[in-house]
């Protein structure tokens, strides 16, 4: 009746365990305890949960990234202190929970905290940014939300019921395969994977159809802002790249339940197949995290800096140089596999050759602050943090791609300094960046500078503190992974690491007040014209927080920097003659509805509850059976009520300053206006 | 000197100026920082080239950074302010042209230096190599001496100055094999075997592991490889192995390949002809031809 799940799944049988269980729990215990307190579960339901508007959907992938945020950081904090503490000891930790938190670090970072805040910047961004009212596939918008967080979900109950995996967040066969490893921790790691990897894939078509298919008139492709450019860069990565996951995964889990063996050691599976498989997506993986992150810091940069961006073109062009060449290194994770001189050569060739677009795209943003009046906003200290530490992840990058190198510093913590020095500052910077640059977008009021500043500064000194010591210990040979070590020169470093570690914790402190403080002073921050920095790009014309069409008319755009260049025409904010209906996507429970399905039926397959299974996979099919057959999805909103809606804007945006970022000091002047047009 | 200087480099760029004070002063004291061996000693020399070559790139960055941030800050109204500066071509060449040019020329070291320290490749085809098979088990090292007919778990032993040519594999999950201090590392797979040419310039002892996590027992599985000062050295140790009582066959095999953990150096004074195949070759079940042929091809290489 219940597969293999017994009592003893439960985690009584350790302290860390039982902890790690009781704070998952309390913390779902506590939204309930306070949705109910605020009495907001009307509000929870019917405007976020069932919700199609690309907006809301967009805060609520930040919203889980942010929660996978703190779990990812309480994993890292427990291995740092692990490390820091387990010279000639056991430490505190076991080597089977040990080896659980650091699967559970990567997993929750790679798949639960950065692709959901990436989809989340793009889905309440990018749309805007062309002038869009909304994504192509509004629907299955949504239906990718909640499989994303039917994924979460996986990881997160599998602290509270049975094991997560050891195998580490790549999962690599035989270790992962049911000879070595017959528990549930594999499965939840693979069910987890499958079923967030599909809801990723959904959103990659979605947003490359959007780009393709709804920019307003006159969007040129040459004429979009840098991240709507990365966005379809991305989005065709993800196209392509995770169905290598899904194969590769699937084929894992059918070695698993049924005994197959594609990737075993014996009756002639090969592991080498799932290594080749997996970073066939893993490599343009990294890319899908960072291309999105260069698209904020190219709208950053220009807008804090207060002048166009430096070499649109290059950047255009070496976005989709490195998309393209994202595709050709794979081979680089596994140079120590045993390839010929020849095939490591021409990987470790493509891989240098990547350095060339990227080093373009850190001039270009250096030389858009060349000859600007930079305005130091947290999303710019960001910026700046990022371009100067990212290098040194670039310049190891480029060293881990000599394969005689990599021979020596391959599974050393100098591969684990690496890629946290190109995803740290490369990746979470950018879309802590973005954030605090488009939260005004979003709740239309701004986020306190103070502790945005206060959390930069944590976040950089504890980085640097934390990983510095880590490229020095791969150099003295410590491989990843170790739950103890006997290496009496290597515990100053890990205990340097910790304290970095404990630096980035107070970044995230900060990061909480800052929004709390933001929230209880709202009033004074409000931003009433929907365009609290000055901007230079679509998302910027939309009132804060946007009417729920986006554009009651849709934009004319005329170049590049469409907004800046209708402010300049004096085009800005121009009432139209006449309103037109809009039809909006009608709310529906039925994506929430087969993500938690698509959750029941991972954890049925998890524990081998296969009536369950099949019993929630039917209900993913009656679901969309269902969505398919219905012919009214949408809603019409008269075009006299988009007037109201406007004309309310347009007496607030009179009260208001007519430019906000007017009174910065550093503000370059309105004469720019005149200078420019 | 030239040496000391790039390797002074290398710890500027790959350390912040925060972590270099706090902890870079014993990178030098690192295994791969101070190579034993030839293979390591090329693999550090590549490393220090290619950073020093990126620096052409690196520390511009550091320049600008600093620079514009602080002479283009919003509240200096004496910098220059260009709102429309987005194009010119000469830097445009610039920025793609040296970053390309400098790939191309580590391009051109890359491929080199990946054929010369190919893990395949003998390291000297005129010194008959000391042959070993490392057999890497849950969670310690076999290795057999097919030539000595000796086996040790946990201690790999070899004169120094003489080539050590490793077949390697795994009889459990993927493992990989690495003496940080003479080289690079190679995985050990099971149903595969893999090479790995080593050598040490001098005699000395150095510790050796399975980098790969293998599972509970990964942090501990660790072994010590001792260079011997003669050849002669290393004749009396593998007499001393050949004094052991214990004899390495199928049964004494199985028992052995059994999980566990600090398993202490033992020694094996005769090991059963052909173990070491016969630990790739039952993994290949019944009749799969693809598999016996490629590692037929792998031993003819």
């Amino acid at each position: 009746m219940l597969g293999r799940l017994t009592i003893d799944a439960l985690p009584f049988y350790s302290a860390i365990a039982a902890g790690g269980a009781a704070v998952t729990v309390l913390g779902a215990l506590s939204v309930v305890g306070l949705i109910t307190y605020f009495r907001a579960w009307r509000i929870v339901l019917f405007d976020w949960v069932s919700s199609l508007d690309h907006k809301k959907i967009g805060i609520m992938y930040v919203m889980l990234a942010l929660v996978m945020l703190m779990r990812g950081f309480i994993d890292a904090a427990m291995m740092r202190s692990q490390q820091a503490i387990a010279f000639r000891s056991d430490g505190y930790l076991p080597a089977e929970h040990f080896d659980q938190i650091f699967s559970s670090h990567g997993t929750i970072m790679i798949f639960f905290m950065a692709m959901p805040f990436l989809s989340g910047l793009i889905n309440h961004i990018m749309p805007q940014q062309i002038g869009a009212r909304d994504v192509a596939f509004p629907f299955m918008n949504a239906v990718s939300l909640w499989l994303t967080a039917a994924g979460a979900g996986l990881v997160l109950i599998s602290l509270v019921i049975g094991k997560f995996s050891t195998a580490g967040w790549t999962g690599y066969p035989p270790y992962s395969g049911i000879e070595y490893n017959p528990g549930v921790g594999v499965d939840y790691w693979l069910w987890a994977v499958l079923i967030a990897g599909v809801g990723s894939t959904m959103s990659g078509i979605n947003f490359l159809v959007t780009i393709l298919k709804c920019r307003a008139p006159g969007m040129h492709l040459f004429r979009m802002p840098l991240f709507s450019w990365t966005v379809l860069v991305t989005s065709v990565l993800m196209i392509f790249a995770f169905p290598a996951l899904t194969v590769a995964c699937g084929l894992l889990a059918v070695d698993r339940i049924f005994g197959t063996h594609f990737f075993t050691n014996a009756m002639g599976g090969n592991m080498m197949h799932y290594i080749n498989l997996f970073w066939l997506w893993g490599h343009p993986e990294v890319y899908i995290l960072i291309l999105p992150a260069f698209g904020v810091f190219s709208e950053v940069v220009a807008t804090f800096s207060q002048k166009r961006l430096f070499g649109y073109t290059s950047l255009v062009l070496a976005t989709m140089a490195i998309g393209l060449l994202s595709f050709t290194v794979w081979l680089h994770h596994f140079f120590t596999m045993g390839p010929s001189a020849d095939v490591n050569s021409f990987f470790g060739i493509m891989t240098t050759i990547i350095a060339v677009p990227t080093g373009v795209k850190v001039f270009d943003w250096l030389l858009t602050m060349y000859r600007g009046r930079i305005i130091f906003k947290p999303p710019m200290l960001f910026t700046i943090g990022f371009l100067v530490t990212f290098v040194i992840g670039g310049l190891s990058g480029v060293l881990l791609a000599l394969p005689p190198v990599d021979y020596a510093m391959h599974n050393t913590t100098f591969l684990v300094a690496h890629f946290h020095n190109t995803i740290i500052p490369g990746v979470l910077f950018g879309y802590l960046a973005g954030y605090m640059f488009w939260f005004p977008k979003a709740f239309g009021f701004k986020l306190n500078e103070t502790w945005g500043a206060r959390s930069f500064w944590c976040w950089i000194i504890g980085f640097y503190l934390a990983f510095m010591p880590l490229y020095v210990l791969g150099l003295m040979g410590m491989p990843r992974r170790m739950e103890h070590y006997d290496i009496a020169a290597w515990q100053p470093h890990l205990i340097v690491a910790a304290v970095g570690a404990f630096i980035i914790f107070l970044g995230i402190v900060c990061l909480a007040i800052q929004l709390v403080v933001s929230i209880r002073d709202r009033a004074n921050a409000r931003d009433l014209t929907g365009d609290p920095w000055n901007g230079r790009t679509l998302e910027w014309a939309t009132s804060s927080p946007p009417a729920l069409y986006n554009f009651a008319i849709l934009p004319n755009v005329q170049s590049v920097d469409a907004f800046w260049d209708m402010k300049h025409r004096g085009v800005a904010y121009q009432r139209p003659e006449r309103y037109v209906d809009i039809a909006l996507p009608k709310n529906t429970f039925i994506p929430a509805t087969v993500g938690g399905a698509a959750f029941v039926f991972g954890f049925a397959v998890v524990w081998y509850i296969w009536w369950l299974a099949a019993v929630a996979f039917a209900v993913i099919l009656v679901a969309i059976i269902i969505r398919s057959s219905d012919d009214e999805t949408e809603v019409i909103l008269p075009a006299i009520e988009v007037k109201a809606i406007e004309e309310a804007r347009f007496r607030e945006m009179e009260a208001a300053s007519k430019n906000e970022m007017a009174s910065d000091p550093g503000f370059a002047g309105e004469s720019v206006l005149e200078a420019t047009s | 000197m030239k040496r000391n200087l790039a390797r002074r480099l290398h710890v500027a760029g790959a350390c912040s100026p925060l972590a270099i004070f706090v902890s870079a002063c014993n990178a030098i004291a690192s295994p791969v920082l101070d190579p034993k061996g030839p293979i390591a000693a090329a693999q550090t020399q590549l490393l220090l080239d290619a950073v020093a070559i990126m620096m052409i790139v690196i520390v511009p960055v550091f320049i600008m950074a600093a620079l514009f941030t602080w002479r283009y800050r919003g509240t200096n109204r004496n910098a220059r302010y260009a709102p429309n500066l987005a194009y010119y071509w000469p830097v445009e060449i610039l920025i793609w042209g040296v970053p390309a040019g400098i790939i191309f020329w580590l391009g051109l070291h890359l491929w080199s230096a990946t054929h010369r320290l190919d893990p395949y490749k003998p390291i000297d085809p005129e010194v008959p190599p000391l042959r070993v098979e490392a057999v890497a088990q849950d969670w310690k090292w076999l290795f057999i001496y097919p030539e000595q007919d000796i086996a040790v778990v946990n201690e790999l032993v070899f004169p120094a100055g003489r080539p050590l040519a490793l077949r390697i594999t795994s009889d459990t999950v993927m493992n990989s094999f690495m003496i940080p201090a003479l080289g690079g590392q190679i995985y050990a797979m099971a149903g595969m075997q893999t090479r790995l040419h080593l050598l040490a310039d001098e005699p000395g002892e150095f510790w050796g592991r399975n980098v790969q996590y293998s599972g509970r027992g990964f942090a501990d599985q660790q072994f010590r490889a001792i260079a011997t000062t003669t050849e002669g050295e290393f004749g009396a140790w593998v007499e001393k192995v050949k004094a052991s009582t214990q004899m390495l066959d199928a049964t004494t095999y199985e028992q052995l390949a059994k999980p566990s953990v600090k398993v202490p150096v033992t020694y094996y004074s005769g090991v059963q002809p052909g173990l070491f195949d016969s630990i790739i070759a039952k993994w290949h079940g019944d009749g799969n031809h693809l598999h016996a042929q490629v590692t037929g091809t792998e031993q003819a290489r």
